[in-house]
């Protein structure tokens, strides 16, 4: 156990505990920001896939795990950033504009969408932004104009000062541009966290009626969360799109919003570190099955024959991670912390889940 | 006359909406839990009987291999209640959304990978044939998915309005600790729910599967019915099948008469305009939640 002698109310809301943390932090980023150095093209890729999955479940984690929403439509959103960048980007613009114009559309229009949403408790909610979801995917086919209905839309290559950007000319500048606004997008994220505003969406998250007695508006503060959310996905979505390079509506499937649901669900719900994690699980996911496929291909055994396989996995893991471990990866890794920081005086039980009698909202 | 035939078919339709929307009411109701997988065993459903019925298959007559697929997947609710969301119990309502979720994909994979991908159909005794009635032409799988799906609501509601266990069902769900201390064993309640709900949603595959082929992918079907239970208000089971209804007649007189796409979003239309009007469905049992 390490203690930290605070000479400074700051202190206390310092981001990092002390310079040992912070160091770790910055370890990390350098570590990642080497990464074009050290691995090939390919994993590169994979690499820059992770980062866009991680900032799309940054964007779902606001909700669902620090403002306790849940979602079922998040592909909507980030349909939304990936066209409204595509289709600004085909008129023109360059794209330091219609980034920031993509993560603000799908932001306000979350927030339009909230206003009546998050008046409703959570199931109806849950079921709401699944509606919401086929509704945007049925608009991208009308509105062929501008996405390209089911033919699909082209994302232009990113150009920003004269040097190129490009997903596949440059894989690395792309990949370091992914990067400076994963990173960015993070210290906003957990700054968020300790001001007001971030503080009241925890409220609203633990106890609605505490949070109503304190004085947040409760209906706003929700439809805040939802429209940062939602602009955040957005903005994963538009480098979600320049990432794919040529997209359809077929790209932003509910299985999409699922996977998002994955993230923020085996990562550790209510925790930014969870984001990452569950983004590294699910990208990791199909590159072991493809390397078990091999490895068994010599075998004789041939698992390539089962269609669906790798969604029937993930749906094991996330079936397997909400019975034993609801808190996910991250939450299982504070655990095992904690055992070893207390050892030996960690007990079984000081993680025990609450469990509560159900009783119901109608006929009170 | 051709909005007569459409509102005909709308509403056999729209019965099979009522049915699986039944099935999500039927747990609602008993447990407050929401299964967001009964889409996928509707299908599930539909495929057993298919494999039981067909005669590339077990080849059994048409309404014993039903009823069997009826008590299996009976079977399968309660085992997916017993040994899966069992362990839930007590848990925050939205991992049983999320693991609900999980298990629908987990079906899929299961009869994906029995029957196949590409789509097959159910060899009944009736479909195909009609009925002619002045010009409005009526199919048999219409008139029986009509009758069907009004005998099985009136069983439901006798179920829950009259019989020890619906009652004790309601009673579980509106508190379950009183429920507990009154004596009911409200856990393998929730597994006979369940069950029960497996047996609906089957029935509600084999009338879907009759008015066409079917394919792993149908599951998707539950989110309509969801609107549909929406609409309707949760909870309510005239309410579920109404919405059902309401939303098998909407959307083809929406494709025949409104530019297309309209028709697709139509139900979801529907219900958010619902739920943003009257938050708690058309047949509202919820008051405001009081603090």
């Amino acid at each position: 156990m390490r203690f930290v002698f605070k000479t400074s109310y700051d202190r206390d809301i310092d981001l990092h505990k002390d310079g040992w943390s912070r160091a770790r932090i910055a370890l990390l980023v350098v570590i990642f920001a080497l990464l074009p150095f050290a691995v090939g093209d390919y994993y590169l890729a994979e690499a820059a896939n992770t980062l866009i999955w991680a900032l799309a479940g940054m964007g779902l984690m606001i909700l669902v795990g620090h403002t306790g929403l849940p979602s079922l439509g998040h592909a909507a959103f980030l349909a939304i950033g990936a066209y409204t960048d595509a289709a600004l980007m085909n008129a023109g613009l360059p794209f330091l504009v219609s980034f920031p114009l993509a993560g603000l559309a799908a932001g306000v229009f979350g927030a339009i969408v909230a206003i009546p949403a998050v008046r409703m408790s959570g199931i109806y909610l849950a079921i709401a932004t699944l509606a919401l979801f086929v509704i945007v995917e049925e608009m991208v086919i009308i509105l062929e104009p501008i996405t390209g209905g089911v033919g699909g839309i082209f994302a232009p290559s990113i150009e920003i000062a004269g040097i190129g950007f490009d997903r596949y000319a440059n894989l690395a500048n792309f990949y370091w541009l992914v990067l400076a606004i994963v990173v960015a997008v993070t210290w906003c994220y957990a700054n968020l966290l300790r001001s007001p505003t971030g503080r009241s969406f925890l409220a609203v998250r633990d106890s609605e009626v505490s949070a109503r007695a304190l004085g947040i508006n409760v209906t706003a503060t929700r439809a805040l969360s939802f429209g940062l959310s939602a602009g955040v996905t957005g903005l994963a979505g538009g480098l979600m799109g320049h990432f794919i390079g040529f997209f359809n509506y077929e790209a932003f499937s509910i299985f999409i919003s699922i996977n998002l649901l994955l993230v923020v669900t085996i990562g550790g719900l209510g925790f930014i570190q969870g984001a990452f994690f569950g983004a590294i699980l699910i990208t990791a996911v199909p590159q072991l099955l493809a390397i078990l496929r091999d490895g068994l291909g010599g075998w004789g055994v041939d698992i390539s024959a089962i269609p669906g396989l790798d969604t029937a996995i993930f749906s094991l893991i996330l079936i397997g991670f909400i019975v034993y471990e609801p808190a996910g990866l991250y939450g299982r890794y504070l655990k095992i912390k904690a055992y070893f920081t207390l050892f030996p005086l960690a007990r079984r039980d000081m993680f025990r889940r609450n469990k509560t009698y159900v009783k119901t909202e109608r006929m009170r | 006359m051709e909005v007569l035939q459409l509102l005909i078919g709308g509403i056999a339709t729209g019965c099979i909406y009522g049915l699986v929307a039944l099935g999500f009411v039927l747990i609602y109701k008993a447990t407050e839990g929401v299964n967001f997988a009964q889409g996928d065993m509707m299908m599930f459903g539909a495929f057993l009987a298919l494999g039981f019925v067909n005669s590339g298959h077990m080849g059994l007559p048409f309404l014993p291999g039903v009823l069997l697929a009826a008590i299996v997947m009976g079977g399968v609710g309660y085992g997916i209640d017993r040994v899966v969301v069992r362990q839930l119990f007590g848990q925050p309502q939205f991992s049983l959304v999320i693991l609900t979720i999980a298990l629908g994909f987990v079906l899929r994979f299961v009869a994906g990978t029995i029957w196949g991908y590409t789509p097959v159909v159910l060899e009944t005794p009736y479909s195909g044939r009609s009925l002619s009635l002045g010009g409005v032409i009526i199919g048999y799988e219409d008139i029986i998915t009509i009758l069907v799906t009004g005998v099985l609501t009136l069983l439901l509601w006798a179920f829950f309005a009259k019989t020890r266990l619906g009652l004790a069902a309601q009673a579980a769900s509106q508190n379950q600790m009183a429920a507990y201390i009154v004596g009911v064993p409200v856990q393998r309640l929730n597994s006979i729910i369940w069950g029960l709900s497996g047996a609906v949603a089957t029935i509600a595959g084999v009338l879907y599967a009759s008015k066409g082929a079917i394919d792993p992918n149908i599951g998707l079907l539950g989110i309509k019915a969801f609107a549909a239970a929406v609409i309707g208000g949760f909870g309510s089971l005239p309410g579920a099948l109404l919405g059902g209804i309401l939303i098998g007649v909407v959307e083809p007189l929406a494709a025949r008469y409104l530019p297309s796409g309209i028709s697709q979003m139509s139900p979801y239309v529907i219900m958010l305009v619902v739920l943003v009007t009257r938050p708690n469905g058309l047949f509202s049992q919820i008051q405001a939640k009081k603090v």
